[in-house]
């Protein structure tokens, strides 16, 4: 019952996303201009009809209902119940449903809140929206039902792929589908303001928080992402350019462009028809990276779920929306181009240079993800991976990260070099000392990552001294969410280089009572044992593990093995000491009865990630300072208004 | 710019420098592209033409039955992969995927150094949904058995 409850829900959804572009459209003309009320209820209904229909598919995943196909085909009765409920996105169908419900609670939310927008902006965005989701319910109503039904009901589910059964994949993939998400709103505000020529500082403002909440969702679903595929697949890298890793990383870089380029049109006026360009190309690459995963186009360790058709199906999406607001911008981009002037020292001229690395890196990415389906047109086979995008991304990202060093620094429209020139000495210096100490005290390393530990420190100084000077209590919040994300890349980037200059393997079969001996630590294998756990059993290692003649401390990999789906895993340890992480991995048992075990020794590797937390915290403090600053804003237009209409009366 | 300059010629002027930009990555792209994209290989192919042992590329075939050996340090592994017309010797040091075992397809990363080939890694079947798309049409005699044995 509750499976047709969720359908009808979800073609009621889908009729209300019809009826809100119909009278989106309608409300844009001038003869029929009421109906354009309708709009704002309308995507409020279908937001929640939508959301309904995804509990439905929740609860239908909570209580293991085996007479739905999506569920005998993914779930397992005997799961826990977190990786039940998980397992509602970790699959084709379901992750499409969470798709179109987080798009249409967006815009039910935008309805709902926004006043900044002009109201026939706001009806054309909704109804650009309503254009989006439509194309996604069709796909889910005609091509991949996520409801339907098996007769007979299947005696017991297929269960969860092992690899999925983490909980840090259980929460990585909606993380990242808000942010997807989020960037169809900047999406449709950016065709919503070319359809009624409303591009200036306004649009910006309404459109800022919107892609500062997609980017931050980016921001942590990569960094979630990244750390996922550290500990769970045991190879000990952080980041292998695969093309499922590139599909979050291209919409976060051009993200990244767009959040910068809104802060310009909406302080400054300027760059109106780059941020409305950036703001579908976001989108776009949100798609593309859809595409990619769920077609099957691509070899992935990440693409479960892969169906051709369906990628047919998506890629033809992607050519009507992308497409249609490509055109919609070459008609448009004129009348919205000009904007304020600025000089080639100043904080516009940095953030455009950002703009254009950014957007160059993108361009490397995307380049590199797509050549290998290019040349297996013409009948050869190749792979593109980090020897190809390491050295030639740092080519655009290097040159940004320096000049990230100065852009804070300068002031709006017009500044000379000379004023900061104190300023900007101290990173250089700290910077400088920094490849003098490696150059006296450090092994030799490859350039990149001498580079990036060269630059990290300069970078981490510069990205606070926009506080130097500051009465810290009234620094806005959002500068603080500046220094935050700022400061959190340059920890990023010391992580980074760090692992990748100095990290230590040790691969060595043994036996109980030995010692391996990796960078600092002596690991002694105690003993392997047989554990269970509720759904797989396994052989655990204990290992005592020393860090320079420390007391001991006892680490436990193991090796897990699935019956259902049957299947083995490999479950790394970790150990993090404040100046790096040991990582070990157990193997097989080889003929000879000794152990295989694989051990890494990785300085300053987690910050990577804290990296990544801090610079999407610097996300959420600008926008809440940006969201704070926007309420006393519109209170006090309220009141100016109020007093005129006092002083008229 | 000087303030002197009018909006539209600065905005060419932006235009013209994110032209060159992009210009240049897609320039830069396709010079490391030729260098750095490493080419996909069945045992006939490298036996014709053997890439320099510079060249990163992939090899793909079948593991020969009987001809897997693990040399006295315990993690470093022999075997031969072939295709049903020529075979190749690999040499690879590190723990195998789960299911790499003799007789069923794999696809090997590395370098081909004196007629051997050294894997920096291996892809084996990780899964029932994941199957490295070069082992789906290595040949055509092997098709169907590498097809029925990755499915």
């Amino acid at each position: 019952m509750i499976a047709e409850i969720g359908l009808a829900v979800l073609w009621m959804a889908a009729a209300l996303a019809v009826l809100q572009l119909v009278s989106g459209v309608l409300g844009l003309r001038p003869n029929t201009a009421d109906v354009g009320s309708l709009v704002r209820p309308l995507a409020v209904v279908q937001g929640a009809m939508v959301a309904i229909a995804f509990l439905c598919l929740v609860y239908l995943f909570a209580t293991t209902d085996l007479s739905v196909k999506l569920v005998a085909d993914n779930s397992h009765s005997a799961k826990p119940m977190i990786f039940k409920i998980a397992g509602t996105w970790g699959n084709h169908e379901g992750s499409m449903l969470l798709w179109v419900t987080i798009m249409g609670l967006a815009g039910g939310f935008v309805a709902l809140i926004e006043r900044r927008l002009r109201e026939d902006t706001l009806i054309a965005t909704l109804a650009g929206q309503a254009f989006v989701s439509i194309g996604f319910y069709a796909f889910l109503l005609f091509a991949s039902n996520p409801f339907a039904r098996l007769s007979p009901p299947a005696p017991e589910g297929a269960g969860l792929n092992p690899l999925l059964q983490d909980i840090g994949l259980a929460f990585h993939p909606p993380t990242l589908y808000v942010g997807y998400v989020g960037l169809s709103i900047a999406f449709s505000f950016a065709v919503g303001a070319l359809v009624t020529r409303d591009v200036g500082p306004a649009f910006a403002r309404a459109m800022r928080p919107w892609v500062l909440g997609a980017w931050i969702f980016l921001t942590l679903g990569i960094t979630a992402g990244s750390y996922w595929a550290y500990y769970t697949l045991g190879w000990g890298g952080w980041w292998f350019w695969d093309p499922v890793e590139n599909a979050s990383l291209m919409p976060w870089l051009a993200a990244t462009a767009l959040l910068h380029s809104c802060s310009v049109l909406a302080s400054r006026n300027a760059l109106r028809a780059w941020t409305v360009m950036l703001g579908v190309i976001a989108f776009s690459m949100s798609m593309v990276g859809t595409f990619l995963v769920r077609s099957g186009i691509l070899t992935s360790v990440h693409a479960f779920a892969v169906d051709p058709e369906r990628g047919t199906f998506i890629l033809a999406l992607l050519a009507i929306y992308i497409g249609g607001a490509l055109a919609l911008f070459g008609l448009r981009a004129s009348t919205v181009t000009e904007g304020a002037r600025f000089s080639f020292v100043s904080r516009e001229a940095a953030l455009v240079f950002n703009n254009v690395m950014l957007t160059g890196t993108l361009g490397i990415v995307l380049v590199g993800t797509l050549y290998p389906l290019l040349t297996e047109a013409f009948g050869t086979k190749v792979s593109v991976g980090p020897p190809y995008f390491n050295p030639v991304a740092s080519v655009f990202v290097l040159p940004m990260l320096v000049v990230l060093m100065v852009g804070p620094l300068l002031r709006w429209r017009s500044d000379r070099l000379g004023r900061i020139t104190l300023q900007m000495a101290i990173p250089a210096i700290v910077s400088a000392l920094t490849l003098l100490g490696m150059a006296l005290f450090a092994p030799p390393i490859h350039l990149l990552p001498l580079l990036g530990i060269t630059i990290a420190p300069g970078l981490a100084i510069a990205s606070i001294l926009p506080l130097a000077g500051r009465n810290l209590r009234r620094t806005p919040v959002a500068t603080w969410g500046m220094v935050f994300a700022h400061f959190g890349l340059a920890v990023a980037l010391f992580g980074m280089a760090c692992d990748s200059a100095y990290s230590t393997e040790k691969l060595a079969a043994i036996n109980t009572g030995d010692t391996v001996e990796v960078g600092p630590w002596k690991v002694k294998l105690e003993a392997i044992v047989p554990v269970a756990g509720p759904n797989w059993t396994a052989l655990e290692a204990r290992f005592d593990a020393s860090y320079k003649g420390e007391a001991p401390v006892r680490m436990t990999p193991q090796s897990r093995t699935f019956t259902s789906p049957p299947g083995n895993r490999a479950e790394s340890a970790l150990k993090t000491r404040w100046n790096g992480q040991l990582y070990t991995v157990l193997g097989e048992e080889g003929q000879d009865g000794r152990w295989q075990v694989r051990m890494w020794w990785k300085p300053f590797v987690p910050m990577i990630w804290l990296g990544g937390v801090l610079v999407a915290l610097g996300g959420l403090l600008a926008l809440l300072g940006r969201t704070a600053s926007d309420v006393r804003r519109h209170r006090a237009t309220a009141k100016i208004a109020e007093r005129k209409a006092d002083l008229a009366r | 710019m000087s303030a002197s300059i009018k909006p539209k010629h600065q905005r060419l002027v932006l235009v013209i420098i994110a032209l060159v930009a992009l210009i240049g990555a897609g320039l830069l792209a396709a010079y490391a592209l030729r260098k750095q994209a490493s080419y996909f290989y069945v045992p006939s192919d490298i036996v014709a033409s053997p890439p320099p042992a510079d060249r990163a590329v992939r090899l793909g075939g079948m593991v020969e039955k009987g001809s897997l050996r693990t040399d006295p340090d315990g993690i470093t592994i022999h075997f031969v992969v072939g295709d049903g017309k020529k075979t190749v010797p690999v040499k690879f040091t590190g723990i195998t995927p789960d299911l790499f075992v003799e007789g069923s397809g794999v696809v090997a990363e590395g370098h081909l150094v004196n007629g051997t080939f050294v894997a920096d890694n291996l892809l084996a079947k990780h899964d029932e949904n994941y199957v490295p798309r070069e082992m789906q049409d290595m040949t055509k005699a092997q098709a169907d058995k590498v097809v029925a044995d990755t499915k």
